[in-house]
């Protein structure tokens, strides 16, 4: 019974207040950093430099008036955004963001992440079909035909690191980094294509079509405002902080740092924990860096990357990474 | 590891997935109560035609919203189902490759085991490309005609 109250406290701070929270300063980097690439200063009357904005913006999406349009689905549109949100929070479940702090050290880790990410895509086609609207309905399986296809090139691309480290569990990735060096740079290739399609699977820039406002207004929240509206910002930013803890966890050594062994207990969790934080924080200005330097792909070229490009290059290196370990082990 | 947080060492069971449901109704409850405190703060006004149709630019809607879309859609579900189950079938081969779990078959040494997985993945991911070759092939992933 501890052991149960004493997680669902954990949870409640993780998925309660520490990754919507998280999202939240994120919105604010994201407006002020795309301000200062454009030389202007963004957001900065609300609070010190700022900072207070995304609780003003919270606030006003409270205050809002609940629209619920007459031509919609009522059912699916008031479902679309909860179920959106809810498997961006579930997905960052196996993440181990500091020593021993995954909220479920399973041992099937990773697959867990590509199972659980892998139901928001309902989230975003149900919305572009409730909205019954024709941005709305291109927006929704523009996204959804986007988002299976990049997970192709996704989950191929996690292979090599299972290849090399033989584990799926995310506290074992870790520590084979510690002791043998970041995966980055034995697996340089796989992580590349692992951000690529991390970023179209988060529907960021370059591959943001689900909802590139040039052509479909906003894509499949055209018809969503008030907090539905929010609740699928808020997911995209989750899933943005969950690909970057992956490509961190994966890759880039973990809530470990390199040479320098992080001392135990309670001090060890909490720096181990910033460690994490420091990492992430690099993926996710990358995030905003690509967004602002990078112009949108047009449809047809984002399926042929993914499909004729990514996909068989990760097949490609997961034949490599195993032929090389095949021909090393004695 | 922080007791305060309920931190035990897994055990490989059933019960290491309780978080996991634990986390599910906790993202649940947050998504409802966003929903509902928007619906409860919210103002109400009155519905009006203008309001109740939908967004096209500020131009009188036409026609029907759900309209025809292009069957490449429904093509690119049914050859993702097809992948994605050839890739799923890579995770427990990579396991054990890099594992190396050798469940009773006898190899002289341990590389002579991994060649042998080399090799029966060489000959699967082969099938598997000239499947996918012949998909390029018939322009089942070409938009531009569409």
């Amino acid at each position: 019974m501890t052991y149960v109250l004493g997680k669902l406290l954990h949870i409640v701070i993780v998925a309660g207040a520490a990754l919507p929270g998280l999202a939240a300063v994120l919105v604010w980097a994201e407006r002020r950093v795309s301000a200062f690439i454009q030389d202007r200063l963004g957001p900065n009357r609300v609070g010190p430099a700022g900072l207070l904005q995304p609780i003003a913006d919270l606030l006003k999406f409270i205050f809002k008036e609940d629209v619920i349009p007459g031509h919609v689905n009522k059912t699916l549109y008031v479902l679309a955004p909860a179920m959106s949100l809810v498997p961006a929070l579930v997905a960052f479940c196996v993440v181990p963001y500091a020593r021993g702090m995954a909220i479920a050290d399973v041992n099937v880790g990773i697959l867990l992440v590509f199972a659980i990410s892998s139901i928001a895509v309902y989230g975003v086609s149900i919305g572009g079909w409730a909205g019954n609207s024709k941005y709305s309905l291109l927006g929704g399986v523009r996204a959804s035909a986007q988002m299976i296809s990049y997970e192709l090139a996704l989950g191929a691309s996690c292979v090599p690191v299972f290849l090399v480290v033989g584990e799926l569990n995310m506290e074992a990735i870790v520590a084979w980094q510690k002791a043998n060096g970041w995966l980055v740079f034995y697996l340089f290739p796989a992580w590349i294509i692992f951000l690529v399609s991390s970023y179209a699977e988060t529907n960021r820039l370059p591959f943001d079509l689900p909802e590139a406002e040039t052509e479909l207004v906003a894509g499949y929240h055209t018809e969503y405002s008030s907090m539905k509206f929010a609740l699928f910002f808020l997911a995209e930013y989750i899933h943005m902080i969950t690909a970057s803890a992956l490509s961190v966890t994966l890759f880039f050594g973990g809530y470990e740092l390199p040479w320098v062994t992080l001392p135990g207990g309670a001090w060890g969790t909490v720096l181990s924990g910033l460690v994490f934080f420091g990492k992430i924080s690099f993926f996710l200005f990358l995030f905003i860096w690509v967004r602002w330097t990078l112009p949108r792909f047009r449809y047809d070229q984002l399926m042929n990357l993914g499909w004729k490009i990514l996909f068989p290059a990760s097949l490609v290196v997961v034949l490599a990474t195993a032929g090389w370990i095949a021909m090393v082990t004695p | 590891m922080l007791p305060l947080l309920g931190g035990v060492i897994p055990d490989n069971g059933p019960r290491d997935y309780l978080p996991v449901f634990l986390l599910l109704i906790v993202a649940a409850a947050v998504a409802a109560s966003q929903l509902l405190i928007s619906w409860l703060l919210g103002p109400k006004t009155k519905p009006n035609p203008v309001k109740d149709s939908p967004y096209e630019c500020g131009i009188e809607p036409t026609g029907e919203a759900h309209t025809r879309f292009s069957v490449k859609f429904y093509l690119v579900a049914v050859l993702f189902i097809l992948f994605d189950i050839e890739i799923v079938f890579l995770y427990p081969w990579a396991v054990h490759f890099g594992g190396g779990v050798e469940d009773g078959v006898v190899f002289a040494t341990r590389g002579a085991l991994v060649r042998f997985l080399f090799a029966e993945m060489l000959v699967f991911l082969l099938i598997l490309f000239l499947g996918w070759y012949w998909v390029v092939k018939k322009k089942a992933l070409d938009w531009e005609e569409a």
